[in-house]
């Protein structure tokens, strides 16, 4: 991944910093808060929810069981509609790929679509090292870009910012990148916008060459999806003469009927909007409306690896909507940077390391970052059981044993007093030790019981090897304190 | 090896713990979610699809053949509009009361000249009632992608009811992948900073929606 985040402290350091940042902490909370009830509300709206859910997660698993004929067929339908794709096994490859196609343009700058797999890949970073610029055009991406800062949310990047530091970014960076910020701005939301939208326009209109991302893939049709708001993303899409469009095998789906599940889920999941103001469908290039040439480029990346786990493979029906992140209470406090990943929170706790593997203090830390509570589970739209991975990867840092990395099947020695499991018990320890991160955990264990293990995994093990763990009970201890008041009158 | 080679080589060796399973597609997948939520009559999903919009900040006006192009004009007479794109297939009638001058997006219209243009007036290829959304598959009466995107303004006009659906998977249905599609739902928006909505970063920042029986 990125070399953004080498050299990261694992898990704890990271985050015992955020914790002590009162500015992040307050964004967090607010932010985090005021979308997890407005998604409840807009899901509320639906009442086929579950099924739709259960639906999304069916269509995404046989899918990954048949990844290699839909790879195909997509490869197939996408060079029937005028577009090239093609094949890149992990992040360097991607990066020439992509460095070697905008160079053919004869082009050194580049417009960008906020995108996960190219920020998982540090292709910003490949390119300017290269020769070539690569402007991002998303609010929140654009303040980090700015800012020479991290992403913190999947959705909302710059969370961890609040109005008068953007201001500050904007009135500091803007003229070194172009357009200078609009003289005296304030820090009212509308004007920061309105001062983005003049920055980034002239660089929009002059555009020839224009880098996304995906949320879907139809292999049937050739189709590709970009789910936004700004309309930055159709910028990208529709005004520059080459579109090349860097995206995760696992975004495939089978049929263009399919988009009808996930173009319910995904928006009510993630903004909590019935839909999001922008999506764009492009299926290969049309004569006269758009770029002239488009190019796929199918990453791998640690996704195959990611496959040969039984357990662990349910992390690639992921569609990336952030629900999890807003309701974890180790991610409220920790904050997004700690995760040392471009995947924070639970979603990021489980891919990273299946991504990268477990060699590094950080990965090996991150199975560790939570309190197994299964709000995760609960939110996901594609029913996704990020606790069950969690356990199954812990077992993993501490045991060792079998998996695949690169392609290969490789035996991973236990971490067993390395620096990796030292690592993973201060994660342990540290997702423990916040009050607010266990209330909200054991409120939901007590829904969740039958996710949890008898006998804890990983460095837990040596303690509950000899006892069983104490039963999880079916109304936690506060939860009876509050609703009872503390047992007044006799009430059970 | 191709990179192409070695990622396929991978995904099955991955695989290789799954047995086969030939069950098509169609009988894989379980669908027995909803088509549409809620029943109504053909009125009440054309009302529904103007809350929704509403809700979601765009203009909603509803009007009739003889008085579209009375409102057209007045539309852009609010907006001050100097001028004004139309698609190649709009129906002539619409416009014939404007006052702006009409500009024509051509193959060689450089996207700094559709800039200066503060307008724009389409048609449409589906309305969703339940998500307020408005689709746009670049037809005649629509034109290329970039003529809805450029301008500040865009008014879109929605033939009530034929055009409207009820729900997303009835809007997939009438729609045909091979075109470029726009789903729009309200006017451009962020929430990026403290997550307050703002309308308006890159697209036009005021959407007008008319419905127009036929
Ligand atoms: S794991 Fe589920 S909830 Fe989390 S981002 Fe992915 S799809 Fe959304």
């Amino acid at each position: 991944m990125s070399g953004t985040f080498v050299g990261m402290p694992a898990f704890p350091e990271a985050a015992r910093e955020a914790v002590r940042d009162a500015t992040l902490r307050g964004n967090l909370r607010h932010a985090t808060h005021t979308i997890r009830a407005k998604r409840a509300k807009a899901v509320a709206e639906v009442p086929d929810w579950d099924r739709l859910r259960e639906a999304g997660k069916r269509i995404k698993d046989h899918t990954l069981l048949h990844l290699d004929r839909y790879l195909e067929q997509l490869e197939a339908s996408v060079t029937a509609a005028g577009g090239t794709v093609h094949w890149a096994a992990d992040a360097e490859e991607a990066n020439r790929i992509v460095a070697g196609l905008v160079k053919a343009t004869g082009e050194s700058e580049v417009v960008k679509v906020k995108s996960m797999a190219t920020q998982e890949i540090g292709l910003n970073e490949a390119l300017e090292a290269e020769g070539i610029r690569a402007y991002e055009t998303d609010l929140a991406e654009l303040i980090v870009q700015l800012g020479k800062d991290r992403p913190s949310h999947i959705l909302v990047p710059a969370i961890h910012r609040n109005r008068g530091e953007i201001r500050d970014i904007f009135r500091r960076e803007m003229g070194a990148w172009g357009r200078p910020a609009p003289d005296g701005l304030t820090d009212t939301p509308a004007e920061l916008a309105e001062a983005a939208r003049l920055h980034l326009r002239e660089k929009f209109l002059r555009a020839k060459v224009g880098i996304s991302g995906a949320n879907f893939m139809v292999a049937e049709t050739g189709t590709l999806v970009v789910v936004e708001s700004e309309g930055n993303g159709r910028m990208c899409l529709t005004l520059p003469e080459t579109l090349i469009s860097v995206v995760g095998i696992e975004k495939i789906v089978p049929t263009w009927r399919d988009l009808e599940v996930f173009l319910q889920t995904l928006p009510r999941s993630s903004t909590a909007e019935r839909m999001n103001p922008y999506t764009s469908m492009w299926t290969g290039t049309t004569d006269g409306d758009g770029p002239r040439a488009f190019h796929l480029v199918l990453l791998d990346n640690g996704r195959t690896d990611t496959l040969a786990d039984e357990v662990g493979r349910q992390a690639l029906r992921c569609i990336r909507c952030s629900a999890c992140l807003n309701v974890c209470p180790v991610y409220e406090r920790a904050g997004g940077h700690a995760y040392g990943s471009v995947y924070p929170g639970p979603i990021g706790a489980i891919l990273s390391p299946q991504l990268r593997g477990t060699g590094s203090e950080i990965d090996a830390s991150l199975p560790y970052a939570s309190s197994l509570c299964g709000a995760c589970y609960e939110v996901c739209p594609v029913a996704i059981d990020i606790p069950e991975v969690l356990v199954h990867l812990r077992e993993r840092v501490v045991e060792g044993g079998q998996v695949t990395s690169r392609g290969d099947k490789v035996v991973l020695k236990p971490a067993k007093g390395h620096a990796a499991e030292r690592a993973a018990m201060r994660a342990a320890r540290w997702a423990f030790s916040h009050p607010g991160a266990l209330r909200t955990g054991q409120r939901l264990a007590s829904r969740t019981r039958r996710l949890h293990p008898r006998t804890l995994p990983g460095p837990g093990r040596a303690w509950s090897g000899t006892r069983d763990l104490p039963e999880v009970p079916a109304e936690p201890f506060r939860d009876w304190w509050r609703r009872t008041d503390g047992g007044k009158d006799g009430v059970k | 090896m191709s990179a192409r080679e070695r990622i396929l080589g991978r995904v099955r060796r991955a695989l290789a713990d799954v047995p086969r399973d030939d069950t098509p597609y169609e009988r894989a997948v379980v669908r027995d979610y909803l088509r549409e939520h809620g029943e109504r009559t053909v009125e009440q999903t054309v009302d529904l699809l103007a809350e929704n919009l509403a809700d979601y900040r765009a203009v909603v006006h509803r009007t009739d053949f003889d008085e579209l192009p009375y409102l057209v004009m007045r539309l852009l007479a609010e907006r001050g509009s100097q001028y004004v794109l139309v698609p190649p297939g709009l129906p002539p009638e619409w416009m014939s009361a404007a006052d702006p001058t009409r500009i024509h997006d051509r193959a060689v219209s450089t996207p700094q000249e559709l800039d200066r243009v503060e307008s724009v007036v389409t048609g449409c290829a589906v309305a969703i009632a339940e998500t307020g959304t408005i689709v746009l598959d670049g037809s005649p009466d629509q034109g290329r992608r970039r003529i809805t995107l450029v301008p500040d303004h865009h008014i879109c006009v929605v033939r009530v009811p034929e055009q409207v659906v009820s729900s997303v998977p009835q809007a997939l249905e009438r729609l045909d992948p091979a075109r470029p599609l726009t789903w729009i739902s309200g006017p451009s928006a962020t929430s990026d900073i403290e997550l307050d909505r703002v309308e308006g970063v890159h697209g036009p920042r005021t959407l007008e929606v008319v419905l127009l029986p036929s």
